[in-house]
């Protein structure tokens, strides 16, 4: 198993190298960070330009810029230079980051839970009424854009503020990820915290939801189709014991493995969802740095985004070979 | 190919096919079974008919395309021509209303849902394409060929492809304001991979196949044995593939569009009339966001249903297990 680690872990290194230089040669030939210096009116002198130029490092060609990117950002953990001096990138990064982070890993557990236990529920019960219902309610959600439930749910609770606390403070807050002036204490703190998560993370959870409660099902009716499912029960195990026991645990294989995949693929639904919720995230980080031709930034946010991309799918080999032992023979 | 066996079936058991009435010979009858021989497309019509989500998809997304294409020349208003009602709620005059400019939402959903159509229909057929021929390669040639091909296509899956997207999509609308075309070619370049994964894997045991052997052993090149024998006998998951990135890309096209990135003014899809109505349920407006959401919904909900049909249409055995 060790072996096998190494081995997996070495392998992706040379993905992640080649990622950074897919990134860097896209985003750096897309977005000019002299443009807006370059549009301005009146003109300012181009020897004013050239100064920002070289201050940004884009004075050279495109591949020495990527090697002069990458040996900075490896061996000394620098991330590039911003077209605002203030901008520290790495902490924008990690205090951006931080707040989605939050948001993705609730709604994560959250449509996990639901998806497990109504895939479950209507593998069971195949093709009754309520397994129709829940197919049903399943593709609406997959057929539903983020940004159409996001602006539903939010609309609804701002009418159903107005309803109940007309002039008071909102009972269900719809913007931001924590009140301007949030309480001192750590319980009004947490409190705060939780009422700005509920909207976005119901939000985020639903759209993983569809597709997760569709595989949940699929796998579980494999192995309830199975041979030693029926061996189980011929043997005289009750129904119980052999769904939670039997069928369940080799069902959730598939399911760890297919969520390990989806995770990183949520940051995109976390860009709509905090754009929409006003959050100060890493979508807002993002569209912020596109809105100012922010070169650096925007190159740091994909590098983290494609490596928790590889990183997850690593963790989903890894996670696969743990749980099912058959795998690491192959 | 075996819809042609089963075709021929009776030509080649020497049966004949009794007396010379173009009815009974277009039919077949087998004597001993009297099972009418029917060929493998009338069995894959014939399970997607039995689909009923998918047939009645099939009917609302035909009805939505008509609504898109021909509404247009028989609807007295144009999308893009302001009216002198302003916010007015749905009525005979403006059936989906009018926006604070004065816009019959009517002729703006119209050309809307046909600006989303058309990226989504050229995005899938272009990513399947490229997709099919790729991963069809990949998969004969297998070893270093099949290594470096694929890594690559995995490569490009690691990118975010909605924030791709909207990082190179500002470069191109910066200099054409309304070529959604770009926006589509974009959206190909980071979807194809899915498709090239798909038809990869079945490449590889295709190719393993005694017709393929036949083919070679009659001398058959590769280029010919990729494409008249190995890629027609992958159809049904390309035709899947080519169904759910047509909604794949309705969903990330109309959320690009929605932020801002993708399909700008003057033009108008979907994913721009939410954004404009994104406020209008609590300003007293809901029919400006009700409407074009609708239509969203009603495109990839349906096209979900008929890849639903397809997939099962085309593979029966997966449905027996994994329904």
């Amino acid at each position: 198993m060790i072996a096998f680690t190494v081995r997996r872990i070495l392998a992706s290194i040379p993905v992640l190298f080649f990622s950074t230089l897919l990134v860097f040669l896209i985003v750096a030939s897309s977005v000019d960070p002299l443009s807006p210096l370059r549009a301005r009116n009146p003109p300012i002198p181009q020897k004013t330009i050239q100064a920002e130029a070289r201050r940004l490092g884009l004075d050279h060609p495109l591949m020495q810029r990527y090697w002069d990117w990458l040996t900075g950002l490896v061996l000394h953990g620098n991330w590039g230079t911003s077209v605002s001096p203030s901008y520290d990138i790495g902490q924008r990064l990690v205090s951006s980051f931080f707040v989605t982070f939050r948001l993705v890993v609730l709604s994560i557990l959250l449509s996990l839970i639901l998806a497990v236990a109504v895939g479950v529920l209507t593998a069971v019960r195949q093709y009754s009424r309520m397994d129709y219902a829940a197919t049903a309610v399943g593709f609406l959600f997959l057929s539903l854009p983020t940004f159409v439930f996001a602006i539903l749910l939010k609309s609804w609770a701002i009418q159903f503020n107005q309803a109940v606390r007309p002039n008071g403070p909102p009972l269900i807050a719809t913007l931001f990820e924590q009140s301007p002036n949030p309480p001192s204490d750590f319980l009004g703190k947490i409190g705060d915290d939780v009422g700005h998560l509920i909207l976005p993370t119901i939000v985020l959870s639903l759209i993983s939801y569809a597709s997760w409660s569709r595989f949940q099902r699929s796998s579980m009716l494999e192995v309830l189709n199975s041979d030693y499912i029926r061996l189980a029960r011929a043997k005289g195990l009750s129904r119980t014991k052999v769904l939670y026991r039997h069928a369940l645990r080799n069902a959730l294989i598939p399911m760890a493995t297919q969520v390990a995949l989806d995770t990183a693929g949520l940051l995109g639904g976390a860009v709509i969802t905090e754009t929409i919720f006003e959050w100060h995230g890493a979508g807002y980080m993002f569209i912020q740095a596109i809105g100012n031709f922010d070169l650096y930034p925007l190159l740091a946010w994909l590098v983290v985004a494609s490596s928790l991309v590889i990183v997850f799918n690593l963790l989903a080999d890894l996670l696969y070979a743990v749980l099912d032992p058959r795998i690491r023979l192959a | 190919m075996p819809d042609k066996n089963l075709a021929s079936a009776p030509d080649i058991a020497g049966v004949p096919l009794g007396p010379l009435n173009p009815a009974t010979q277009a039919v077949g009858i087998d004597r001993e079974f009297t099972v009418k021989v029917r060929t493998q497309r009338q069995i894959v019509a014939g399970r997607f008919l039995k689909h009923r989500a998918a047939v009645v998809s099939s009917v609302v997304f035909l009805l939505v395309v008509v609504f898109a294409f021909i509404g247009p020349l028989l609807w007295h208003q144009q999308y893009s021509i302001m009216t002198n009602d302003i916010e007015v709620a749905p009525s005979g005059t403006h059936p989906f209303g009018t926006d604070s400019n004065g816009y019959d939402l009517l002729a703006d959903v119209m050309h809307g849902s046909a600006r989303t159509l058309e990226i989504a229909v050229s995005v899938a057929i272009v990513s399947t394409v490229i997709g099919t021929v790729y991963g069809a390669i990949a998969g004969y040639y297998r070893g270093w060929v099949d290594t470096l091909m694929m890594r690559f296509a995995d490569l490009i899956l690691t990118i975010p492809a909605l924030v791709m997207a909207i990082i190179v999509s500002d470069k191109f609308s910066a200099n054409i304001a309304s070529a959604w075309y770009f926006l589509a070619f974009i959206l190909a370049a980071l979807f194809w991979p899915i498709c090239a994964r798909i038809v990869r894997a079945q490449v590889l045991s295709l190719r393993e196949k005694e017709f393929v052997e036949a083919a070679r052993a009659l001398g058959g090149k590769d280029g010919r044995i990729i494409f008249r024998h190995i890629v027609p006998n992958c159809a049904g998951s390309v035709i899947v593939v080519l169904t759910l990135t047509v909604a794949n890309t309705v969903l990330v096209e109309t959320a690009l569009s929605f932020l801002g990135f993708g399909v700008r003014l003057p033009d108008t899809s979907l994913g721009t009339l939410v954004s404009s109505g994104q406020t209008a349920i609590q300003d007293g407006f809901p029919w400006l966001f009700y409407f074009p959401a609708l239509f969203i919904i009603l495109i990839v909900l349906s096209i979900n249903f008929i890849g639903d049909g397809l997939r099962d249409a085309f593979d029966p055995q997966q449905t027996r297990v994994r329904a």
